[in-house]
């Protein structure tokens, strides 16, 4: 079995110079047994940007945070954080990280586990006091900083997790569904937080399920199912299509399955939102409709959102 | 602080929070309290005729008892050791508590490391505290002194790390129940493969006693015990036993002479093979 990535030295890399990006990999792939985990993941995250990376359950996205983390090793393919090899011990210095199944000391008050982290990290012991005070108040625990972490809420233990990411400024970090356990006001919150990255230049990896907190943070996005990425861009890159809702009534499925030939279509009764449509084909849709004896009530354009564009790349990528 | 030693204190810190130490202490307290009570009422004995037993009686009496009591206590160490042990890696990757530890620039071999020092230390103090607690208590009561009070320590106290590095090592790979109660059926099985070795002596079967030996090199803590137990015995007994040759040394609660040498330094050499091969277990796991 091969050692799971643990090296001290920087590895030689053309990479490996100031102004590298944040993560880049080339054909990363993770098999467990038999089952194929990534199947070639290749992107790259410039420094600085808030990268949405998302997926369906089982897509692969843990599994690629946990090879870029180097607590994993890959099957075969490279990858570079900051410029260093995958499994470099001086990167992870630089690096935050709220892992999803995140648990700490619960015979620990917050305060410890995050000096706890802080000389793990480590940082200078004189900055621990200012960093801790920091990042308790930038996750709403100011309060709660002597209490024990057993008797923390699931929200307040990630809103913890988040704090012990955010220690020490460090240049990249990675967020895995960092809001699961959030209430709309924590959710909140993490979007400003990750906001106040992206100004002091930190690069974010966000692994969510949470479509639209992801729409309104990343500057970019990459869509990953059966363990490949399908679909990497800029917002306006992905959601440059037009989603239509029609109202109609009279309308057989039979007639319904035939609308198909206008793309996927999300059948909620007498509403029907057609995910990606060109706005000068809406005079033919309803044409259509009124052909079949359908009868029209409304016809409402709206911009797709990224969530209807997930689902139609996730569509796609099943046929 | 290296990162070895951070993990060394959180993991003694962490007994201490969840008050392991504490029901440690009260028990030992208990036990060490209702085993003096007991030690003393040997001076108490008195013959047929009612005299007094003579010194060496109260002498041989205690120290067989001072033997039965050390199996136990060393069996709790034991026992306490594989059951802390168990979990100690496992019960962490399975939580996510390491997650978050091993992104940060910690090898993996340091948390082992850290680990293992850390319940050694307790392994040791609680050894050493209840230990020379236990002999002081008897000493009070009878006036016997084991006649190497140390040694014993030692061995009792070595006995406690070979299960602790035996539940670690199994914990880089097995749930903190599996690994904890294979330890405990390890032990067990070794002890009872001593007293297999031991009917080998007694019967001068090679095979037999052939049993003992490979089970003292695959885990010593039998071998450890004997040791332990020739540090409790007066020297009269064991001038006893050895004169009574084979027969004298068929006895799982006796030990006619020391342990060998070549088995001291075989243990030195246990530990290191056992955590190097908890550090390369870890060191190639995926989490």
């Amino acid at each position: 079995m091969a050692e799971v990535a643990e090296k001290t030295e920087a590895a030689a890399s053309p990479e490996a110079a100031a102004g590298t990006p944040a993560v880049k990999t080339v054909e990363l792939r993770k098999k467990f047994g038999r089952t194929i985990a990534l199947a070639g993941l290749s992107m790259t995250v410039p420094r600085g940007e808030v990268f949405g990376f998302l997926g369906p359950n089982g897509a692969g996205k843990t599994t690629a945070v946990k090879l870029l983390l180097g607590l994993l090793t890959p099957t075969s393919g490279e990858g570079w954080l900051l410029g260093k090899r995958l499994g470099d011990l001086g990167t992870r210095r630089h690096i935050g990280y709220l892992p999803e199944l995140f648990r700490y000391q619960a015979w620990l008050t917050a305060s410890e586990v995050l000096t706890l982290h802080c000389e793990l990290a480590p940082l200078p012991r004189a900055s621990w006091k200012d960093e801790i005070r920091t990042v308790l108040e930038t996750v709403g625990l100011t309060e709660r900083a002597n209490d024990r972490v057993g008797t923390f809420s699931k929200g307040m233990q990630q809103r913890l997790g988040l704090g012990a990411a955010l220690l020490g400024e460090p240049e990249l970090v990675f967020l895995d569904e960092p809001t699961s356990a959030l209430d709309p006001v924590g959710r909140h919150d993490v979007r400003e937080i990750i906001r106040g990255l992206a100004s002091r230049g930190t690069a974010v990896f966000l692994n969510s399920h949470l479509l639209s907190e992801v729409e309104q943070v990343c500057d970019r996005v990459a869509v990953v199912d059966h363990g490949r990425v399908i679909a990497e861009g800029t917002m306006d890159d992905l959601l440059g299509g037009t989603a239509v809702r029609v109202r109609v009534a009279g309308l057989a499925q039979a007639d319904k399955n035939q609308l198909a030939k206008f793309g996927r279509i999300d059948d909620e009764g007498e509403q029907l939102t057609f995910a990606s449509l060109d706005p000068g084909r809406v005079p033919e849709l309803v044409a259509t409709i009124v052909s079949m004896g359908g009868r029209v009530y409304e016809v409402a354009p709206r911009h797709q959102t990224l969530e209807d564009r997930f689902l139609q790349l996730l569509e796609d990528e099943e046929k | 602080m290296p990162p070895f030693l951070v993990i060394a204190r959180l993991t003694i810190q962490e007994s201490s929070r969840r008050r392991l130490l504490l029901a440690l202490l009260i028990l030992t307290l208990v036990v060490v309290g209702f085993s003096a009570w007991g030690f003393n009422k040997i001076t108490t004995l008195t013959r047929a005729n009612g005299t007094p037993l003579p010194p060496e009686q109260v002498a041989l009496l205690t120290s067989q008892l001072l033997i039965v009591v050390t199996f136990m206590f060393s069996g709790v160490l034991a026992l306490s050791a594989a059951v802390v042990a168990g979990p100690l890696i496992s019960g962490e990757v399975e939580s996510g508590l390491l997650l978050s530890m091993l992104a940060r620039p910690v090898r993996r071999s340091e948390v082992v490391i850290g680990k293992w020092l850390g319940l050694a230390a307790l392994v040791a103090v609680y050894a050493a505290g209840a230990g020379s607690l236990e002999l002081g208590a008897v000493d009070w009561a009878t006036g016997y002194l084991p006649p190497h009070p140390v040694e014993l320590l030692v061995f009792v106290a070595a006995e406690g790390l070979v299960l602790l590095s035996v539940g670690m090592l199994l914990s880089t790979r097995l749930s903190g129940i599996t690994a904890g109660v294979i330890a405990l059926v390890a032990w067990l099985m070794a002890w009872i493969a001593g007293v297999v070795g031991d009917i080998g002596t007694g019967l001068q079967n090679q095979a037999l006693e052939n049993v003992g030996v490979v089970s003292h090199l695959l885990l010593p803590s039998d071998g450890l015990w004997r040791g332990a137990i020739y540090a409790m015995e007066p020297d009269t007994l064991i001038a006893a036993m050895r004169a009574l040759g084979a027969a004298g040394r068929a006895n799982p609660f006796a030990a006619a002479d020391p342990p060998p040498t070549q088995f001291l330094a075989w243990v030195v050499i246990w530990f290191a093979l056992v955590l190097s091969l908890s550090i390369w277990s870890f060191r190639t796991r995926e989490i």
